[in-house]
């Protein structure tokens, strides 16, 4: 028994590092002024279907990303660690997009990849923390979902059993083949890269990388180190719902959040201050 | 027909706080945009959910009333949503950024394509210049939200799609009885239009939920710990703190992901909004994301050894030095003033 497996991940801007320059003046994100990074649920979804591809050999986990060229890089990483296709969706129709206008670009790129048994991606990326992607593109493709997924449990030709984390508790949900699973932080973190794999795709690229390397031409021997390239031409598409036009939400405003100073009283840890802190606090009923 | 309807969550026969918070949202901009409240609830005996969101204002209440519909799934509470919107195509669909709004919420919204805006932290009417059409929309939905790390705040709108649709966290919106008399009328779904079989194909074999123990968003005082705290080990000064002043421990979004305290403990844009009378922030730098969840406490207290922790400029006291020499200091001196 195998499966095909689609991994969707996202190369995100490293928020934690913001600086002024980040925003354009239309509201999305300039993305080349931020460290790139591979989306930390994303990486979470591998594991779960690398360890599904360690017990069933034979199967083969394809990652899939949508965005520019540069995200090629979040592909070599993980064939490093275990994937086995990258897949890279990439073009101008598909800038602007919102949630709903990346799911139907995704599900047109994995109706091309052909049959699948399991899309398993993070539950939310960092840049925006929506968490839509996921149960939007199980929509898409017609498929059940199953959310915040902390362990894939079991499974077998027709069904998946899971165990997912919510707010309030834990449940065991068991679904039908094929299936949209998308996986919690709290899942089991990604295994690292491997040394030989290193080796081995450390030249993997996509067609414009080759072009702009140099390095056009690929021997039949080297053929892994092909990561397919997609644009909008490769997939069947409405040209309707790709990109800025079809997104139904619009950006209309972007502020950056400033708050307002209050007047603070500075003190130190000396015990003094700290006690007459604490007395102001008791007489105007703060505590106590 | 285009009114503002609200998905409550029920679970063990109680509507969530969440839904109550957005009925009492929903209910203004119901009346500023002159349209009906309407709620929905689907799930298995729901006789009693009327008593319970009535008071909030809410003019009509859909039931979807069905064994098979309760405990949730994704498939068949999305079905009855669709085809229940398709039917009255409301302008406006609310529902709680919980994991049962976030997993349902994106479905319904690519089903129908219309726009959702996840986790929004305001919500106002307004008007939208669509430069490229050359019009002015009237009375769209603002909904803003964080974004990129918090860093940010963004005001997004749909100006084409219906519904346009939200969610929010618990305890962003505040709860508010409109009139404990209000009534308005039930009803009820043929749920077997509304729902097909090809709906259960998610079974649900084993479910703990348990009633939270924590009741942080209700705390007068909170005693919150970030990274800077360094370890499991250190929160247990925050918990003395609290204990002695009668508060609760939280904790900013780092603590957590460093697994110094629990999820549920966590402050914040992803976690919990709180508007407590004191706030003491321990190690917290006062990321925007962590800021957000907990600027209106009526006073703040910042112990902090970097004199620049963003954090400091909105404290009424900025503490400059080690929590772990000013924390036991406090307890010292409150126990001897106190009484």
């Amino acid at each position: 028994m195998s499966f095909n497996i689609v991994v969707l991940a996202k190369q995100v801007p490293d928020t934690h590092n913001v600086g002024k320059d980040a925003m354009k003046a239309d509201g999305t994100v300039n993305r080349a002024a931020l460290p790139a990074i591979f989306n930390p649920e994303d990486l979470n979804a591998l594991e779960q279907a690398l360890r599904i591809k360690d017990k069933f050999p034979g199967t083969t986990v394809s990652l899939l990303s949508m965005g520019p060229v540069r995200a090629a890089k979040i592909l070599r990483e993980g064939l490093y660690r275990g994937a086995d296709k990258g897949y890279l969706l990439s073009g101008r129709e598909f800038a602007g997009s919102d949630s709903l206008a990346t799911s139907y670009a995704l599900s047109c790129a994995i109706k091309k990849m052909g049959k699948v048994d399991m899309i398993i991606c993070g539950r939310q990326a960092i840049d925006g923390d929506t968490a839509q992607t996921g149960p939007q593109v199980a929509e898409k493709m017609g498929f059940p979902q199953i959310t915040y997924t902390e362990e894939i449990l079991d499974v077998t030709k027709k069904a998946i059993t899971v165990k997912r984390r919510v707010e309030r508790g834990v449940e065991v949900l068991k679904g039908k083949l094929p299936i949209v699973i998308t996986v919690n932080g709290t899942a089991a973190p990604c295994r690292p890269r491997n040394a030989k794999r290193l080796m081995k795709y450390k030249y993997a690229k996509t067609a414009t990388e080759r072009q702009t390397s140099g390095t056009d031409y690929i021997d039949e021997d080297h053929s892994y180190l092909i990561l397919n390239e997609w644009g909008a031409n490769d997939i069947d598409h409405d040209p309707k719902w790709l990109g800025l036009g079809g997104s139904p939400t619009k950006v209309k405003s972007i502020q950056s959040v400033v708050f307002t100073a209050k007047e603070s009283k500075k003190i130190t840890a000396d015990d003094v201050e700290i006690e007459e802190m604490m007395k102001e606090l008791i007489a105007n009923h703060t505590i106590g | 027909m285009n009114n503002l309807i609200v998905y409550l969550e029920i679970e063990d026969g109680i509507v969530g706080d969440v839904s109550l918070e957005l009925l009492t949202k929903g209910r203004s901009l119901a009346d500023e945009l002159k349209c009906k409240l309407e709620a929905v609830a689907i799930g298995y005996q729901l006789d009693k959910i009327g008593d319970q969101v009535f008071p909030y204002g809410v003019d009509t209440l859909y039931l979807a009333d069905d064994k098979r519909l309760s405990p949730y799934t994704t498939l068949p509470h999305t079905s009855v949503l669709v085809n229940l919107f398709k039917e009255t195509e409301p302008q406006i669909a609310f529902m709680g950024a919980t994991s049962v709004g976030r997993d349902l919420g994106p479905r319904v919204s690519s089903a129908l394509f219309s726009g959702l805006t996840a986790d929004c932290t305001s919500l106002e009417i307004g008007s939208y210049e669509d430069k490229k059409a050359g019009k002015t929309i009237d009375n769209l939905l603002y909904q803003i939200r964080p974004a990129f790390g918090g860093n940010i705040v963004a005001t997004i709108v749909n100006p084409e799609c219906r519904p346009q649709m939200a969610t929010v966290r618990e305890g962003v919106m505040k709860k508010e009885i409109l009139d404990p008399n209000y009534k308005g009328t039930v009803k009820k779904l043929d749920v077997s239009k509304y729902v097909s079989d090809e709906d259960f194909v998610i079974e649900v074999i084993e479910r703990h939920m348990e009633k939270s123990k924590l009741n942080i968003k209700g705390s007068p005082i909170i005693v919150a710990g970030g990274y800077g705290m360094g370890s499991a080990e250190n929160f247990k000064m925050l918990y003395d703190l609290a204990n002695t002043l009668g508060g609760e421990v939280g904790a900013s979004r780092a603590a957590v992901d460093a697994g110094f305290v629990e999820h549920e403990r966590q402050i914040g844009q992803t976690g919990v909004t709180v508007r407590p009378k004191l706030y003491i922030a321990c190690g917290i730098s006062g990321q925007i994301q962590h800021i957000a969840g907990m600027q209106d406490s009526s006073m703040i207290i910042a112990i902090n050894n970097d004199p620049n922790a963003p954090i400091n400029a909105i404290a009424d006291y900025v503490i400059t030095g080690n929590v772990e020499e000013v924390v036991p200091k406090m307890i010292k001196y409150y126990k001897k003033n106190s009484k």
